[in-house]
């Protein structure tokens, strides 16, 4: 397999050329990546859109509503000290899972350079960080469902106040959870030491390799840019 | 899979390749640390917007690019997008292009439904 869809380097051109030149060619556009890492790419592609919709109904809903939206500074804040914080649980779950992306970039770092240990404990600590951000966003939830949020109204404004937040957050968490059970799976196989003895894996029987913690990576960094969205279209905006 | 190491054993001393060969991507943990306290300024800043209340189109435009800038710097970093070949790095970028025309296309209808409402329906109960 490998010496039938192996390129030749030597031959690729930079530039615009160079696209022309792989998207014309033999067997495969994506010259110097591995098809698990294009495919991840291809996949978050298609997420992109599934998000960029949620977004975009959102938008359609809070643009054609003549009911004024709830202001979204004043529903997330806490109470803490005596006064209200706006936005300071949805600001710690930011800062949060980008420390998560941080710490998952260093694990795709350490697993190139082949340190078992640290790769392992910096994806566990990137699970652990997923873990607080998912646990917050429950809390989140509990909150605004006992002030009487419910998809189909609330006490503030705009009904769709309520369908796009449960919407659009609750796929967001369904990624994060997803994600931390796979970081933890990932996590496993690094520290027995898989990659490098290459164990074939249990559903696919296939010998892996370290680029597995980079494609992992990518996703990872995908549901923190999709926050990045969330938080400025929908918390901030 | 098998690919990564069929790599190196392609190349050979005195050529030159014109991209690099490996598929690993390995940066020094430099680059990570300063992107990552770029996110936290960046993402400190989009918080102050709405905790200091700036309003208006001053609000908007801050927001959106201390988003594009969290964005950018993640694609291009964290998943290593900057140093892909042009022929990845377009199929996955330029298709998104087609939301942005869906959001114009709803900016619209949403305006035309608004108006219907308003119409018929009166202003805010």
């Amino acid at each position: 397999m490998a010496e039938t869809t192996a390129t030749d380097h030597r031959q690729l051109r930079p530039g615009l050329s160079g696209v022309a030149a792989d998207w014309a060619s033999d067997q495969r556009a994506f010259k110097n990546v591995s098809w698990g890492k294009s495919m991840m790419w291809i996949f978050l592609l298609s997420d992109t859109f599934i998000f960029g919709c949620f977004l975009l109904s959102y938008m359609t809903a809070r643009m054609s509503t003549r009911v004024p939206w709830p202001n979204p500074s004043e529903v997330f804040a806490l109470h803490i000290g005596g006064q209200n914080v706006p936005l300071i649980l949805i600001a710690i779950m930011t800062f949060v899972l980008i420390s998560s992306s941080g710490t998952m970039a260093m694990a795709v770092n350490f697993g190139y350079r082949r340190d078992r240990r640290k790769t392992a404990i910096l994806m566990l600590l990137t699970a652990a960080l997923g873990a607080t951000f998912v646990g917050m966003q429950a809390f989140e939830w509990t909150k605004l469902i006992t002030e009487g949020v419910r998809p189909w109204g609330n006490p503030w404004g705009a009904a769709q106040f309520g369908s796009s937040f449960f919407m659009i957050t609750g796929f967001h968490g369904t990624h994060v959870t997803f994600g931390v059970i796979f970081l933890i799976i990932i996590a496993r196989k690094v520290w027995r030491g898989d990659y490098d003895t290459g164990a074939r894996g249990f559903f696919t029987s296939r010998r892996g390799n370290y680029e597995s913690v980079e494609i992992m990576g990518l996703y990872w960094h995908f549901v923190d840019l999709v926050w990045v969205f969330i938080f400025a279209f929908f918390y901030l905006w | 899979m098998a690919e990564a190491t069929a790599h190196g054993q392609e190349m050979h001393a005195g050529q030159i390749a014109a991209v690099p060969t490996d598929t690993h991507q390995e940066h020094p943990i430099k680059l990570y640390l300063v992107v990552w306290v770029w996110l936290f300024i960046l993402s400190a800043a989009s918080y102050m917007v709405d905790y200091f209340h700036v309003q208006g189109a001053l609000r908007w435009s801050l927001i959106l690019i201390f988003m594009m800038l969290k964005a950018g710097l993640i694609v291009a970093v964290f998943m290593h997008m900057a140093w892909e070949r042009l022929a990845l790095v377009y199929a996955i970028l330029v298709p998104p292009i087609a939301v942005l025309v869906f959001v114009w296309i709803m900016a619209v209808e949403s305006e035309y439904t608004l108006w219907t409402r308003l119409t018929f329906f009166g202003p805010s109960p």
